[in-house]
């Protein structure tokens, strides 16, 4: 298990900028903190509040830090879900048998995301994030259009989420889990997005949506434009044609902070 | 060195400079506040930094992450000459799925692009259309999906064979995404790193709309997202994957042409970046997800995570829908 999830939050290794803009804060800080396993969730906790937004709890840094901001997402998600199957819309008698073994998968699927991260969390002793406190209060589950609605938002979101935190992740073995986790959310949000607007599983909110030229010869695709030889820049919504728009953990906990309440909203100040 | 001067002569001289480099901007205003934090002797490295940056990295891309490159291009071409000469068929994509078609084969033909622009000079020339087998046949023309481009031919009653190619396809690219995913996780290719998670988002959201349209042609309900899936899921399946979906879809001859989609790769087990488990999976991370909850069963876990797939196990997958003039060009090899 200490494969999985390296006991202390790794340095990145020397990029030639960080130092630039990044002079004295964390990363150096854990550069000359040896820490066991158990002092460094300490020394975590103990830096969380130093840079982080006024009434906002920091998800930290490093691998654990990026850990904890997705067990915070699936959090919200299972609660979400859970709230749906006791909702108005799901309970009520004009629900169709296959939209209800939809929410009754998405559930599971998210809870068992949660607890798999708290599990992980735990077993390579990072102390998970508190247990959070949603406000749907803007959501009426009684709703369809509402409960969809809410759940492509969220549904997008992790997958903006995922992709945009990869990059800040170390260990290898931490990618892949993410990357486990982050085509299914995909799969959700194609499905939310073609029940609530049949053939919108893209569209050019989420994804860069690119329209080719046709081929000069049938059959043939050597590609157009000018090979611009560095990806486009990713993190911005921006990203290079046919991609999904991956935001940077900031972006994303702005979003999601409108559903937590207070003395549960987040920031992730290392991972701008 | 006037490190100031020689970036206002580079802009001066390329006036995207400074758009080159447009996700460090907050170096340069950070320089402008506090320049002078810059010894002379780190500006040799900085400015390495940037021209690497500003100016390409595909001489300097590794051989590893070249070949992850290059096979994602190639399962690009494998796609996007698959759907484009469908859309070409006249009677085969059903009139409520033309414009799904077009927007996944144009989101192909921006991972085409996008993906030559990243390897530049490493990148292989453009792969013809006659260089796959789409029969599934390894260039005999005559394997068990042969009828998936045959409007209406066996078992294509609606482009049926043709979306359960288009599933197989596409859970092949997340799959080998996936797989490609760590490699590409080092510092100098952070950016690539992103771009390629960007794609693999997109082929599974194209991978859950082919499944909403196979549980549609079983439900007879064509444009709708709301037929229900039918256990064990390998005709009518969910949006996710359930265990190995049984396989996967069955050819008209009876054969599951995908079941190696759905299976383990090589190793199936060990740790999460070097192992590829297939996707009835339950354990991750060392923990077999089924303990945690009586209501987790062994399907909802295996749904609730994708595996990946090494490129060994893709490329003979691949290889199945590869010409001889394909293989001649070294595809999927």
């Amino acid at each position: 298990m200490s494969t999985v999830f390296p006991p202390e939050p790794q340095l990145r290794e020397a990029d030639q900028d960080q130092p630039l803009y990044v002079p004295i804060k964390r990363r150096s800080f854990f550069m000359y903190a040896g820490a066991t396993a158990g002092a460094t969730a300490l020394v975590l906790a103990g830096c969380s509040k130093s840079d982080s937004s006024p009434g906002t709890i920091d998800v930290g840094a490093g691998d654990a830090g990026i850990l904890n901001y997705a067990y915070a997402l699936e959090q919200l998600e299972a609660a979400f879900y859970a709230q749906v199957k006791t909702g108005g819309y799901y309970t009520g008698s004009t629900i169709t048998a296959a939209e209800k073994q939809i929410f009754d998968d998405l559930a599971l699927h998210e809870a068992i995301h949660r607890d798999f991260l708290k599990a992980a969390l735990q077993a390579n002793s990072i102390t998970p994030l508190k247990d959070l406190t949603p406000n749907f209060s803007s959501i009426d589950f009684g709703s369809r259009d509402q409960v969809l609605a809410a759940a492509q938002t969220f549904e997008d979101t992790g997958v903006a989420a995922y992709n945009g935190a990869g990059r800040f992740i170390t260990s290898n073995a931490n990618l892949a889990l993410a990357g486990k986790i982050v085509s299914v959310e995909a799969r959700h949000a194609a499905l939310i997005r073609d029940l609530r607007s049949y053939g919108k599983f893209v569209d050019s909110d989420v994804v860069n949506t690119f329209s080719p030229s046709a081929p000069a010869t049938a059959g043939v695709y050597s590609g157009e434009g000018t090979p611009n030889s560095t990806p486009n820049t990713q993190g911005n919504g921006n990203p290079g044609p046919g991609q999904e728009r991956s935001k940077r953990p900031p972006q994303i906990l702005q979003a999601v902070n409108n559903f937590l309440a207070d003395g549960s909203k987040l920031s992730a100040g290392s991972f701008a | 060195m006037d490190f100031f001067q020689l970036l206002t002569d580079l802009e001066k001289a390329d006036p995207e400079f400074l758009d080159r480099i447009n996700p460090r901007r907050r170096v340069f205003k950070y320089l402008g506040n506090a320049g002078q934090k810059i010894t002379a002797a780190a500006v040799p490295a900085v400015l390495a930094s940037f021209f690497n940056r500003a100016y390409g990295q595909s001489t300097t891309l590794t051989d590893p992450v070249k070949a992850v490159l290059t096979l994602a291009l190639q399962l690009e071409y494998l796609e996007y000459h698959f759907y484009n000469t469908a859309l070409g068929i006249s009677g085969l994509v059903p009139s409520q799925e033309t414009t799904a078609i077009t927007t996944i084969r144009n989101d192909e033909a921006g991972h085409i692009n996008a993906l030559r622009g990243v390897l530049g000079s490493a990148a292989p020339a453009p792969y013809l259309v006659t260089d796959f087998d789409y029969s599934g046949g390894s260039g005999s023309g005559n394997g068990p999906m042969r009828n998936a481009l045959i409007p209406n031919a066996a078992g294509n009653t609606n482009g049926a064979l043709f979306f359960a190619a288009g599933q197989a396809f596409s859970d092949t690219g997340q799959r080998a995404y996936k797989g490609g995913a760590p490699i590409l996780n080092t510092t100098a290719t952070k950016d690539i790193l992103e771009a390629a998670l960007n794609i693999h988002s997109v082929e599974a959201r194209h991978n859950s709309h082919f499944r909403t349209v196979r549980r549609a042609l079983v439900a007879n309900a064509l444009g709708s997202a709301g037929a229900q899936a039918v256990s064990p899921y390998d005709a009518a399946p969910k949006s996710w994957v359930n265990l190995i979906d049984n396989g996967g879809p069955t050819a008209p001859d009876g054969s599951k042409p995908a079941s190696k989609v759905y299976g383990p790769g090589s190793p199936a087990s060990g740790a999460p970046d070097t192992s590829y488990p297939g996707e009835d999976n339950v354990s991750q991370a060392g923990t077999n997800l089924t303990t945690l909850n009586s209501t987790y069963t062994a399907a909802a876990v295996s749904e609730a995570f994708d595996e990946p797939l090494d490129a060994a196990t893709v490329k003979s997958i691949a290889l199945l829908f590869t010409s001889t003039s394909g293989k001649a060009k070294g595809l999927f090899q």
